[in-house]
């Protein structure tokens, strides 16, 4: 109870300085803040690979990959104030604070907050007692979820493509000391109508 | 597991809202990413806490596609972001308009 309580006021304590903090930099540090406390509220819950994968993972890789892209593009940014839409914040706000009622509305009434809404802990437990929770979410994501976890690795191929077109075209550009693609392509298709004009 | 599962249902109905009034509010883009991050974390938060509910591990297995899904969109928007970087020396949202013309 007092550990759930220490998570609850950490996660929401590091989202709300989120929103208010004017540094990337303090962001992302927050973010990680909220992360490491919603890996506490995995292991509360018995989800303990989870919680392991959240660590390494979210707080650390995808994490120190943000803060490499604040440090490359400059962390003095400051970002601007003013607002391009007017009273754009606080219709924002104002939708922000109808959606968390609606979510809360939803996780009251139909999970029936008091009685616990149908708590299947004890199988859980006894899941992870006894082919163990690792063991457990290796045979659910290797039988039920095989193709899912296939077409993950697509995913992972295309992403991996994508990227490597994008920082392709960056090389181009300053190794060629052009503006933009357009141009090194109109100049290759140029050499070609004078080669074969020279044909 | 004391607590009961509808309280870990409201904190991330909660930080799922906070995550989508930062989308809205803020300028920057790589902010603007975290606060995805953010509601992509309140998610695997709800999945966790129905799979407790089930009393089974089908949503915690979910949380790897979420996850996989969070890093490959992490890499390719933040490749994409320093690209505009690059090109105009800025990363607030409202000057990137290349689409307008």
């Amino acid at each position: 109870m007092v550990v759930f309580g220490v998570m609850f006021v950490m996660a929401l304590g590091c989202s709300l300085a989120m929103l208010f903090a004017p540094n990337a930099v303090h962001v992302a540090l927050y973010l990680v803040g909220a992360q490491i406390a919603l890996a506490l509220a995995f292991l509360l819950q018995g989800a303990f690979f989870v919680a392991a994968i959240q660590i390494i993972v979210y707080a650390g890789a995808i994490m120190v990959l943000f803060l490499f892209v604040i440090m490359l593009l400059g962390i003095d940014l400051k970002e601007s104030l003013n607002e391009p839409l007017s009273g754009q914040r606080g219709i924002a706000i104002g939708l922000g604070a109808l959606l968390a009622v609606g979510l809360l509305f939803v996780a009251i009434q139909g999970v029936d907050l008091a009685a616990g809404g149908g708590d299947g802990a004890e199988a859980l437990t006894a899941l992870n007692r006894d082919p163990g929770n690792v063991k457990a979410l290796a045979r659910t994501l290797f039988s039920d979820y095989l193709l899912p976890f296939e077409v993950t690795s697509i995913l992972l191929v295309v992403a991996i493509v994508g990227v490597m077109v994008l920082a392709r075209r960056l090389s181009a550009v300053e190794t060629e000391g052009r503006p933009s693609l357009s141009s090194t392509e109109a100049t290759k298709s140029d050499r070609e109508l004078e080669e074969s004009g020279v044909a | 597991m004391s607590v009961a599962p509808g309280f870990y249902l409201v904190l991330a109905g909660l930080m799922f809202a906070i995550g989508v009034v930062g989308v809205l509010v803020r300028r920057n883009a790589i902010v603007i990413f975290m606060f995805v991050e953010l509601m992509l974390n309140a998610v695997n938060l709800m999945f966790v806490t129905f799979a407790r509910q089930h009393g089974t591990v089908d949503g915690q297995v979910l949380v790897f596609f979420v996850l996989v899904v969070a890093a490959a969109e992490v890499v390719v928007g933040l490749a994409i972001i320093s690209l505009i970087f690059r090109h105009r020396v800025s990363s607030n949202v409202d000057e990137i308009n290349l689409l307008r013309r």
